[in-house]
């Protein structure tokens, strides 16, 4: 099992660079991920119009796989609809807990770098926390998100 | 003592011989030789110990206490001088002051839960450190907020040590018992528990020491420290898991009410009324880990026929190899430098998490922990979320602290 599966270039990239690395002023959405045991945390921000997810943004500290799968998920649904962002999110969930999933790579663009993740289920906690948030953002619930 | 034994004694430390008794270092992980550098979480067992648990499922298994019959008597004598063991190895004064319980965990809830609840009253003081373990904090937490008493946390400095004069002030005359670690699993700072024993005696408060971690790197003598309770927990000390031991002074406990109610810990029962058992036996309920017991026995024999003399002078050497190598990782910075420590290697690397490098050294075959190790306020006062901890016991190798700088190189290459 090559370790550069798992941490590949794009995900260290993520984790250097994070893209939406920032709290937006003008939120109108928010959620707060936290998994108490690996100290992952973070807060996400979306600007919407309407259903649409006009900007996005993230503050937190967490291990490389999870910065990147929250940095890389800004990316991806900014812009989206929320129907579609829930599509990603069915899609991004399968990826990294089913290994008999094929990933559509048309689809899921970069995300597809996390069917490694598959392989240390120990970490599938690390990659789904942003998604998880995103979720919890999107349907405007209160309480802090947890994937442990 | 016999000439053999001197010179076994005399003997060098023969590492590569001593690992042969341990079968599980010889495994292999991800295609790599296991370099098992976790030993704070629990430790491997060696041969004798297997062994002995195996044979007394498949020869000796009985209920204690009860039978009347060989086997029952066999099985008794075995539990009872595992016991024996256990107060030779802590030096305690009779067998009858050794408790045994599940684990270290246990032991500190049932002192709460006894001691403490019989003892600490509304506005009562109990006094604890910063660098504990959770379950040397969460017990008293829950004593305190039941009976409206307060938990005082002694400081502790950058390096990990703690603070004596502070601890000193806090000592007030409401403190009703002092809770502290002997060895942190965090830090791997040793606590001057002797001191710390003698400073709450002469304002007549109690001790309770977590011997968790200190009990299989040196000789622990609890009738030396003076110390009221010590806990030990059999996995760290290379026995069996479900396993541990509370050492409570004799009067302490005959004073205590029972923990646990059920049978074995009774003297007679009616439903008017029970009368309990004697001292162990009182915290003793139901069935116990009777193999798990006469395993530690096994254990406590191998760790003292290898000689803590001989450990603590292998292991010392070990932590001052690895800390000087663990140095020379650009952007590491070691957490835990108190002067006096043992085992632990605790760090933090520059812009990778913890959890990274653990997985990235477990492709290498290295096995360390990452995570905040059940000390959160630990963690809280050095402003890091978690950290890395390598822990070194009795058959680790130089070759394998190079292994692990190795990953860690590998690491800091891989995050640039």
């Amino acid at each position: 099992m090559d370790l550069r599966e798992l941490y590949q270039e794009v995900i260290l990239d993520h984790n250097r660079r994070p893209r939406n690395f920032r709290a937006l002023e003008d939120a109108n959405r928010r959620a707060d991920g936290h998994n108490p045991l690996c100290g992952d945390r973070l807060s996400l921000y979306l600007k919407m119009d309407g259903d649409v997810i006009r900007d996005v943004g993230f503050q937190g500290s967490g291990c490389a796989i999870s910065k990147a799968s929250a940095s890389l998920m800004t990316d991806a649904v900014k812009g989206r609809t929320l129907a579609e962002a829930r599509r990603l999110f069915e899609r991004f969930h399968r990826l990294v807990t089913d290994d008999t999933y094929v990933p559509d790579v048309d689809e899921l663009g970069k995300l597809a770098v996390f069917s490694g993740v598959r392989e240390y289920p120990v970490r599938v906690k690390c990659a789904s926390l942003a998604w998880h948030t995103l979720r919890a953002a999107m349907e405007a619930r209160g309480e802090t998100i947890s994937t442990e | 003592m016999s000439s053999l034994t001197e010179v076994a004694r005399a003997a060098p430390f023969d590492v590569a011989r001593l690992r042969q008794d341990f079968p599980i270092l010889a495994r292999a992980v991800h295609g790599a030789p296991l370099v098992y550098l976790d030993n704070a979480a629990t430790t491997q067992k060696p041969r004798a110990v297997l062994d002995t648990l195996a044979r007394y499922y498949a020869e000796q298994n009985a209920n204690i206490h009860r039978g009347v019959y060989l086997l029952s008597e066999q099985a008794t004598a075995a539990y009872e001088a595992a016991r024996s063991k256990v107060q030779r190895f802590l030096n305690a004064a009779e067998a009858r002051e050794v408790v045994f319980t599940r684990n270290s965990t246990e032991a500190i809830n049932l002192v709460a839960q006894t001691f403490g609840r019989q003892t600490v009253g509304p506005g009562d003081e109990v006094l604890i450190s910063h660098m504990e373990h959770h379950s040397n904090i969460v017990p008293w937490q829950m004593l305190c907020e039941e009976k409206g008493a307060k938990l005082r946390v002694a400081p502790i400095n950058d390096a990990g040590e703690l603070l004596l004069d502070e601890f000193e002030k806090l000592l007030g005359p409401r403190t009703k018992l002092v809770a502290v670690v002997h060895l942190s699993n965090s830090l791997g700072t040793i606590n001057p528990v002797a001191t710390i024993v003698q400073l709450a005696h002469k304002q007549g408060v109690p001790v309770l020491i977590d011997g968790s971690q200190a009990a299989y790197h040196m000789k622990v003598d609890v009738q030396a420290l003076d110390c009221d309770f010590y806990a030990v927990t059999g996995h760290k000390l290379y026995g069996p898991t479900g396993i541990g031991a509370l050492y409570g002074k004799g009067t302490l406990l005959d004073q205590m009410p029972p923990y646990q109610g059920g049978g074995d810990m009774i003297s007679s029962v009616t439903f008017e009324k029970t009368t309990y058992n004697v001292v162990p036996h009182k915290f003793e309920a139901g069935t116990p880990n009777i193999a798990g017991a006469i395993g530690l026995g096994a254990a406590v024999d191998y760790v003292t026929s290898v000689g803590f003399d001989r450990i603590a002078a292998h292991e010392r050497a070990l932590l001052t190899y690895g800390t000087e190598a663990l140095s020379e990782v650009p952007g590491l910075r070691l957490v835990g430098t108190a002067r006096k420590k043992a085992s632990i290697l605790s760090f933090v690397i520059e812009g990778v998490h913890p959890h990274d490098i653990g997985t990235i050294v477990d492709s290498k075959g290295v096995a360390i922990r990452t995570g905040h190790h059940c000390c959160q306020p630990v963690m809280d006062r050095f402003r890091i979320p978690a950290t890395a901890r390598a822990s070194i016991a009795m058959y680790n190798t130089r070759e394998e602290i190079d292994t692990l700088v190795g990953a860690l190189v590998r690491v800091r290459d891989m995050f640039g």
